[in-house]
């Protein structure tokens, strides 16, 4: 049999059409597709791909069974070690984990594992199956406070286990980074409610609008729970600290997309929450939050949407293929430029820019941009995006000083049992780690979910004298 | 599948017209009431469609489980809010938020309320009061139509002085004109001040050379309130800060007001452009 030397392309909508809907962009595989691209798989015996998973998904097992067309096996394959695959097909980077191992990727395009993953989550959400079946209730109970991809994680694994999981939420609305950042047509609202429905279908009770450190303390939920799970990520957006940045039309990347995103402002005046477009929108910062935030300036009628990073494309942090999309849609890169001062009196007018060059590598390997001198250039704009990076969340940390956090203000972790400082609380995701991956954040509450199990079951020993 | 959400129906339990547009209902909220202390808020949406906004907390009671919140309708959102009726439930009520106002035995303290800033005052008083202090409030409106809350104050004050624009009651004039005779007067140890940006502004001015220690309470726009996105940020001493959880209370000599009005100002258009159109739409408009 011939092996196709590239994967089977993903329908998805134009450039021109989709630059004025927030709807996915792509489409997704049809069955027939599915199968096409799933038979371009080697089925090697050394697995490599499986060792590049964060949650080791068993992919050749699944990947064949999508072959075979047994699709609700294919998922619950996958569902064996991953509770959110809807949203893991969709934004994992996979081109550096799984893809990137894959023997086929050698000489020829690697299996669209994503894709796979993605079309056989799609049909189950479709069509629905029976939850996974849940162990005997143990009589154990679990706080896990954040319902983003880690606490997700978390709670239902604990669920599977037989514990009684509480999920915190203190927005609104389940998801935490899945429905507050990142924009519908890339990760669909509904994808994610789906999801979220499925973690609670396995028992996982959740609790919406409660801010946890205001609400209740850690030590309080402590003596209602066995053990506390903290997965309240990295919410706390960063500022580059020059002049003029708090003026009226300079957006956080976090506000820019809450407001799009978890309050449908794009949708405004049908829904409540406003939010300002400019003809001439700016958002600095090379990551994938800053390809997020120029595609839906874009969106919301921006006639120029520029990004402006201070090393060149090679450096930038976000997936190639964020970038190639927002430059199909006719984002501009305006790049080794550094904002030095933001200037407007009762509105943003322009960014006064540095001029950069590339330097030595730095700490991160990457090259570490250097001023030119002389190079400083001005950018007229009505609206400014600070999208470069954000910190870990502070609210819970702040209020439980017994919790030992790094200098960058992480909780502090047992890296294999995401064990904090703090007798019968556990960590993980980017509360601990800053600024990750969702693959990651799920995988480290994959962990904390075992380690949890075990320091539960081990206490109740103890307790009982055994 | 939706039979785990613990939904906390937020029912509105009396509802009250206080003046001509400013508003009290007493939301079931009991965890949250649980929680309150003086000068903390609260972030509600009505419904699905609905924009997250933060209202100060004028009173709230452990026991019977509910928060007190007044509010002007005047804007599409607090209009909204206006036109529900008791035995209504809110979609979301979060809270406590902010960080609490400094509860001390500070000796004689001036409490300053300006129009809808009257509110959130009371709990703050009620508080010092508690503490040993010796309290004063000054409250103002533009007319005597317009104030509130005068017997609650009275309650748990030293005394109290009105102030009307109009001097259609109390003293014609402004709040600061009367803080100022006390400023002159009367050894004063800590001024908290609660109302537009232009009437704590005008306090702290007053209060800056007696070097009293002042501090006002911000109402910057929010999105989530718990830190997240930024909108509510000020600069106070030069530095960023986040009014949803380093305030909303903050040294009002520190304070840049011009710069807090300039961002209030964001959404002007927005707002007038919902509000229009919720009253085009909404029954019951003339």
């Amino acid at each position: 049999m011939v092996v196709r030397k590239t994967a089977v392309p993903m329908p998805e909508q134009g450039p021109g059409a989709r630059i004025r809907n927030f709807d996915e962009v792509a489409l997704g595989y049809s069955a027939e597709q599915a199968v096409e691209e799933a038979k371009r798989c080697l089925q090697c015996k050394d697995r490599p791909c499986v060792s590049g998973c964060p949650v080791e998904v068993d992919i050749p097992a699944f990947v064949k069974l999508v072959t075979e067309k047994r699709f609700p096996e294919a998922i619950r394959k996958i569902k064996e070690t991953n509770n959110l695959p809807a949203i893991c097909g969709r934004v994992c980077p996979q081109e550096e984990q799984c893809t990137k191992h894959c023997t086929l990727g050698k000489k020829f395009e690697p299996v669209a594992i994503g894709r796979l993953e993605r079309f056989v989550a799609d049909l189950e959400l479709e069509t629905g199956l029976p939850p996974i079946s849940r162990a005997k209730p143990t009589g154990k109970k679990a706080a896990v406070v954040g319902s983003g991809p880690a606490g997700l994680t978390a709670a239902a694994d604990l669920a599977k286990l037989g514990h009684e999981v509480v999920l915190f939420e203190a927005l609104h609305k389940a998801g935490g980074v899945l429905m507050y950042g990142i924009p519908n047509f890339r990760l669909p609202k509904e994808v994610v409610g789906a999801e979220v429905g499925y973690v609670m279908s396995l028992g996982v009770k959740l609790e919406t609008d409660m801010v946890v450190g205001k609400l209740y303390s850690i030590d309080e939920l402590l003596k209602s729970f066995d053990a506390v799970f903290i997965g309240t990520g990295a919410g706390l957006p960063h500022f580059m600290g020059i002049p003029g940045e708090n003026l009226p039309g300079v957006y956080s990347a976090n506000e820019f997309l809450i407001r799009a995103n978890l309050m449908k402002a794009y949708l405004f005046p049908e829904y409540d929450t406003p939010i300002k477009t400019g003809r001439y929108v700016v958002t600095v910062g090379g990551g994938n939050v800053a390809m997020d935030a120029a595609r839906t300036a874009l969106r919301l009628g921006a006639e120029e949407s520029v990004i402006l990073y201070r090393r060149t494309e090679r450096e930038m942090p976000a997936r190639i293929e964020e970038i190639k999309r927002a430059k199909e849609e006719g984002v501009k890169f305006q790049l080794l430029s550094q904002p030095v001062r933001i200037l407007g009196s009762d509105w943003v007018k322009a960014v006064e820019c540095m001029k950069m060059e590339l330097g030595a590598p730095d700490e991160s390997g990457r090259r570490r941009p250097i001023p030119v001198e002389g190079g400083n250039f001005i950018v007229d704009v009505d609206l400014v995006v600070v999208a470069i990076g954000q910190g870990p969340n502070p609210l819970i940390p702040k209020c439980t000083p017994d919790l030992r956090t790094n200098r960058d203000g992480t909780i502090q972790i047992d890296e294999k049992t995401c064990m904090t400082s703090k007798e019968g609380v556990f960590a993980g995701g980017d509360i601990t780690t800053g600024e990750a991956t969702v693959i990651q954040a799920m995988s480290a509450g994959k962990r904390a979910a075992r380690s949890i199990h075990e320091y539960i079951t081990h206490k109740d020993r103890r307790a009982t004298g055994s | 599948m939706r039979a785990n959400v613990v939904t906390f129906l937020h029912k509105i339990l009396r509802k009250d017209t206080l003046t001509s547009d400013a508003n009290l209902l007493v939301i079931e909220a009991p965890e949250i009431a649980k929680k309150c202390k003086p000068g903390q808020f609260i972030i509600l949406r009505i419904d699905e469609p609905g924009e997250r906004i933060p209202l100060s907390l004028a009173d709230y009671d452990p026991r019977k489980g509910t928060v007190t919140t007044i509010f002007l309708a005047t804007g599409k959102t607090t209009q909204e809010l206006a036109s529900m009726n008791e035995e209504d439930a809110i979609a979301n009520v979060t809270g406590p938020l902010g960080t609490p106002s400094g509860i001390d035995h500070f000796g004689h303290v001036v409490l300053c309320g300006g129009g809808l800033g009257i509110a959130p005052l009371y709990p703050i008083a009620k508080a010092l009061k508690n503490a040993g202090n010796k309290i004063t409030v000054i409250i103002g409106a533009r007319s005597k139509g317009l104030l509130f809350y005068e017997d609650e104050l009275q309650s748990v004050c030293d005394q109290l002085y009105v102030t009307t624009d109009d001097g259609t009651k109390g003293r014609k004039g402004f709040v600061v004109d009367q803080l100022q005779d006390l400023l002159t007067n009367k050894k004063i140890d800590r001024v908290v001040a609660i109302g537009p940006a232009v009437m704590m502004r005008s306090i702290a001015d007053a209060t800056r050379p007696y070097g009293v220690s002042t501090v006002v309470s911000l109402n910057s726009i929010m999105v989530d309130g718990t830190g997240m996105c930024g909108a509510c940020r000020v600069e106070v001493g030069g530095e960023t800060k986040f009014t949803c959880v380093d305030g909303p209370e903050f040294d009002a000599h520190l304070v840049d007001f011009g710069l807090l009005m300039k961002r209030l100002n964001t959404y002007l258009a927005e707002e007038k452009r919902a509000k229009d159109l919720y009253n085009k739409t909404s029954m019951g408009a003339p």
